[in-house]
């Protein structure tokens, strides 16, 4: 091991490491945004509403990032005329645009089919409650199912985060200089495969741990109705309507 | 032959062939490394335990590609340099089928490690210990009782492991394996077509998601033949 090299190439690993952040965080957030209504639109029973989100879901959930990336960076070249007509070409040129416009549909793909399930699994019965109270359309999506099938959706979203942020490495083969691709490049330079390699994987191993850890504090935090009171644990009798005071994150799960 | 693609269609055909071995020597691997990591897992042998455990952490912590690179470079060079300090001096090669096939079954055994673990965990206790007190020995408890219903319980997460293993099998194609990508690319080296090869190689992965996706439904369903449903 030739700890003198990973000291000497930590500030651009690190440098590659926030671009691997940037596109991260700028997919996800187009993607959560995006999904929602992808989501609603998906279980629309109107087929000119489902059908066109059924497709794009289809196809980006059955077929590899890698060739999705390709396909919108290499392809668009096919297409060049056309895009130079409308002026985006000079969009459609960069790696950067192409690696995040398909990362970001591979996500708002993903997260679509994970709030539809979500949205199904909100209870029939809070939905015709609301309904009996005259809520309706979008207000009912507003007050009851939205916030209940994202809570749902909360587990399978936060994988869904983790696998985003490690797909984002396919970048590094069109050319992005991501945590990955820099590693590429300075292995190329000096040989020292499994120091920079390791080094880089240790990186993406604790940012991983640590988003789980904090979408784990928040799941524990949202579900502490679910749990049953330390008291009633303790005397097997219905506690008092007064809840105890105490600090959410400390209670036993 | 449906795709022509100026005389280079062959050659994406012959790619999914390779991907479609790829995949399944992987697969295998992975359901052989998934049952050892679920028995360490499960097993009250703490250096077993030690070992699954990190084993499907770090795996599951680090991006498939960078494994593939770390596996596929660094391991002749680490065992070059291991051979070179003792006075070795030795070049090794990988195949990159076997180096590929290796790395995805290591990668995707992890995942199946949690798979089997979960389904040995819904067989309830209780069958276990009623087939121990009348005789039967633990392989053989194992072979006959466990065994069979860990199949069924693992089946829908299995089928989950190989749907985004053969999709990963795209990655092999970063070290230089003449699987569909690649054949793809060589194509749009020679024709400049780069949108009708790539479309045609991601319909390629749709049929294979969508063949799978009715095995699998098969496959489940003739498992939970025996079961009673409400």
């Amino acid at each position: 091991m030739d700890f003198q090299i990973i000291v000497d190439s930590m500030p651009r690993l690190i440098e590659g490491f926030w671009l691997t952040i940037e596109l991260s965080a700028i997919a996800l957030m187009i993607g959560f945004v995006a999904a929602v209504p992808l989501a609603i639109m998906r279980l629309s029973s109107n087929p000119f509403m489902w059908m066109p989100v059924y497709g794009f879901i289809y196809f980006f959930r059955g077929t590899p990032l890698l060739v999705q990336i390709f396909l919108i960076y290499y392809g668009s070249g096919q297409f060049r005329l056309y895009l130079d007509d409308v002026g985006l070409w000079s969009l459609f040129r960069e790696a950067y645009f192409c690696g995040l416009l398909t990362i970001t549909l591979n996500t708002a793909a993903y997260t679509a089919e994970i709030f539809r399930g979500g949205i199904q699994g909100v209870a029939h019965g809070e939905v015709e409650a609301a309904r009996s109270c005259g809520m309706s359309g979008w207000l009912l999506y507003r007050r009851i199912i939205l916030p209940k099938a994202l809570r749902l959706a909360l587990p399978a979203y936060s994988n869904e985060v983790v696998f985003l942020f490690q797909s984002t490495s396919l970048v590094s083969i069109i050319t992005l200089l991501d945590l990955t691709g820099v590693a590429r490049i300075v292995v190329a330079r000096s040989f020292a495969v499994y120091e920079i390699y390791i080094t880089a994987g240790l990186m993406y191993l604790v940012v991983t741990y640590l988003f789980l850890g904090v979408f784990r504090q928040v799941e524990h935090r949202l579900s502490g109705h679910l749990r049953e009171r330390p008291d009633a644990r303790v005397t097997g009798t219905k506690p008092d309507i007064k809840v105890p005071d105490m600090e959410p994150g400390l209670q036993v799960r | 032959m449906l795709i022509d693609l100026q005389g280079y269609g062959w050659m994406l055909w012959q790619g999914l062939g390779v991907t479609l071995a790829v995949g399944v020597c992987s697969f295998v691997i992975t359901i052989c490394l998934g049952l050892i990591g679920a028995w360490g897992k499960l097993s009250g042998n703490p250096v077993a335990h030690a070992v699954a455990a990190t084993y499907t952490t770090v795996i599951r912590g680090v991006p498939e590609l960078l494994l593939l690179l770390i596996i596929f470079y660094g391991t002749p060079t680490l065992v070059q340099n291991i051979g070179s300090s003792y006075g070795y001096d030795f070049i090794i090669d990988f195949n990159p089928f076997i180096a590929g096939v290796w790395t995805l079954g290591f990668i995707y055994g992890a995942f199946a490690t949690e798979v089997f673990r979960g389904a040995v965990l819904a067989v309830p206790v209780g069958q276990m210990e009623a087939a121990r007190s009348v005789g039967m020995s633990h392989l053989l408890a194992f072979r006959r009782i466990l065994l069979p219903q860990v199949w069924r319980f693992a089946l829908p997460g299995l089928g989950n492991v190989w749907l985004v293993l053969t999709k990963a099998t795209a990655l092999v194609s970063v070290i230089q394996l003449d699987e569909l990508m690649r054949m793809a690319f060589i194509g749009v080296g020679a024709t400049k077509l780069p949108f009708s090869f790539y479309f045609c190689a991601a319909l390629m992965y749709l049929g294979i998601t969508f063949v799978s996706m009715q095995g699998q439904q098969r496959l489940e369903s003739w498992a939970n033949r025996g079961v009673r449903r409400a």
